[in-house]
């Protein structure tokens, strides 16, 4: 269909201003800011005590929760490409469940499960606290990320097929050889990416957190906590801006990551 | 999150027997099979059972009781209204814009496009201070939408602005132009074009889309919880009167309220998935 140079025109206007007025005038907003006061006081809001343990506190869940999605996932996804068993799609249903859990619902849940009163409140009644505490932090967001990579490298493992793992093992290899030598290298990119998806995410989740954390300043408290805590508690809305630019400049390195690795993923 | 109905790519391996499967090392065999399921069992089910237990501690009486409380009541209808309202906006506005990305061209439409996906690379939390500063107590051009339902709206078009621009876009691309010119050269207007020819081959993405943005919607959190301000019988959504159940240590409304949300969520995913497999077989026969 040819439109008129007029209709294109305020298509495109409207479209745009609906762009402009929801993402991108609130986001120029936060930036000035949180610049306006200069670069001097948003370092020393970003380095308070409550802050750096906050940044650290958020780090560590990273840390923990990449490798332990990674072996799980790629277990997981191993399992669900290469496997047939009975109850298989059943299993691929549940991978997709914690897209359609809210963050709440995922902490209360966790509360009912590992709290004091939960089924295996026992663990905590014998003192190792998992709820408002590390543990039930990392099951949290464990929970709200286990898609990520299963979900990057199962159609991966669909698409480079069998036939190299089985002349593989044909010529003599074992199953770890075989996974290092022939399985990963092949899967690389979609792991990589599924890693930046966690890793975005992870930083970013903040639903499940309030519920299981307890947002201890300098102990509970993660960024995204420290964002809210900021706002809510202590009014210390330039604390909340630049806190969340912080946050906001880490979600625009996962997106550039993201664009560069979909193009490598389209070469390859 | 397009992941949810998009990438269920089940590969073309159905055919081949158990034997061939056993006799190389690149599948994880039962002992994989085995820790998979354990793994999503205590990670995902088991909470989710325990949530589902919690809720039903007072049989399927109480239950029912908890979930149609006052101000439980409340809290889901508005969700539930909210979210649909959000859906209908993303709707047209997702079209426009998909539509203009794709069959216009402009400067900078590239960073244009890669603004689509801010949204969700953004945390929730950050969303809400981000509209904050603009609709909030401080706002600069005085708008002050600060615990209404307008900011709960405003809030979750944000987040959910990529789901149904993202699910059109593909669609636009690859849609029959032949079909459209004939049309024209028959004297069919741009508007009867639209409706006629565009519109019906767009309407399973325009679902699934809509979908994926009711479905977020209705379990939003991070992103209402600043702005929304939580006024029970007002503004005050489901997910935040979970949060408060908790913290009132009021485990079962809280469960029987979340029961109802997963409920929700599950029913629109599955309709989804149903729409999805429809097409694809609806296209195999075309073929």
């Amino acid at each position: 269909m040819a439109l008129s140079r007029t209709a294109r025109l305020s298509l495109r206007a409207l479209a745009l201003a609906y762009l402009f007025v929801l993402v991108m005038v609130p986001l120029g907003l936060i930036l000035y800011r949180t610049f306006e006061h200069g670069l001097a006081d948003f370092w020393a809001s970003i380095t308070t005590p409550a802050a750096i343990s906050a940044v650290q506190l958020s780090l560590l869940i990273v840390a923990i929760v990449v490798p332990v999605n990674v072996a799980f996932g790629l277990v997981t996804a191993l399992a669900l490409a290469r496997g047939r068993f009975p109850g298989r799609g059943l299993l691929q249903a549940v991978v997709d469940l914690p897209f359609a859990v809210s963050p709440v619902i995922v902490g209360v849940s966790l509360i009912l499960l590992w709290g004091v009163n939960g089924w295996f409140g026992g663990i905590a009644r014998a003192g190792f606290q998992i709820i408002f505490s590390l543990p039930g932090m990392v099951l949290a967001t464990i929970f709200v990320t286990l898609p990520f990579v299963v979900r990057e490298v199962e159609p991966v493992l669909h698409e480079v097929g069998e036939e190299q793992e089985q002349a593989a093992a044909t010529l003599g290899a074992r199953r770890w050889q075989t996974f290092w030598r022939i399985t990963l290298p092949s899967i690389r990119w979609g792991l990589a990416y599924g890693v930046v998806l966690t890793v975005a995410r992870a930083l970013g989740e903040f639903g499940a957190l309030m519920v299981v954390s307890g947002s201890v300043p300098g102990e509970s408290q993660t960024l995204t906590l420290l964002v809210h805590a900021r706002y809510i508690d202590d009014h210390n809305v330039y604390g909340a801006y630049t806190a969340s630019t912080v946050l906001m400049a880490l979600a625009l390195v996962a997106l550039l990551l993201m664009t560069m690795l979909n193009r490598k993923r389209e070469e390859a | 999150m397009s992941v949810v109905v998009g990438a269920r790519r089940e590969g073309g391996v159905r055919g081949r027997g158990r034997r061939r499967t056993r006799a190389y090392g690149g599948g994880v065999g039962p002992l994989g099979v085995g820790v998979a399921t354990l793994w999503l069992s205590v990670i995902v089910l088991l909470p989710l059972a325990a949530v589902l237990a919690k809720s039903l501690e007072g049989g399927l009486a109480g239950l029912w009781d908890a979930i149609t409380a006052p101000t439980a009541r409340a809290a889901l209808v508005l969700t539930v209204a909210i979210s649909l309202i959000v859906a209908a906006i993303n709707v047209v506005v997702g079209t426009l814009i998909a539509w203009v990305l794709v069959r216009d061209d402009f400067p900078g439409k590239r960073a244009v496009d890669a603004l689509i996906d801010l949204p969700f690379a953004l945390p929730t939390i950050v969303a809400s201070i981000v509209l904050l500063s603009l609709y909030g107590p401080s706002s600069p051009v005085g708008i002050h939408l600060n615990a209404t339902r307008p900011a709960l709206v405003i809030a979750l078009l944000f987040v959910t602005l990529p789901f149904v621009v993202r699910s059109v876009q593909p669609v636009l691309l690859e849609v029959d132009r032949e079909a459209e010119q004939a049309a024209a050269s028959l004297g069919a207007g741009n508007w009867t074009i639209f409706r006629r020819i565009v519109l019906p081959s767009l309407v399973p993405a325009l679902l699934t889309g809509a979908g994926l943005a009711f479905a977020r919607a209705i379990g939003e959190f991070g992103s209402v919880v600043l702005i929304g301000g939580g006024i029970p019988r007002k503004t005050e959504v489901a997910s935040q009167y979970i949060a408060k159940q908790i913290e009132i240590d009021r485990p079962e409304a809280a469960a029987a309220v979340s029961v109802a949300l997963l409920a929700a969520a599950f029913v629109v995913l599955l309709v989804l998935r149903l729409i999805a497999s429809r097409t694809q077989r609806h296209e195999a026969a075309e073929a």
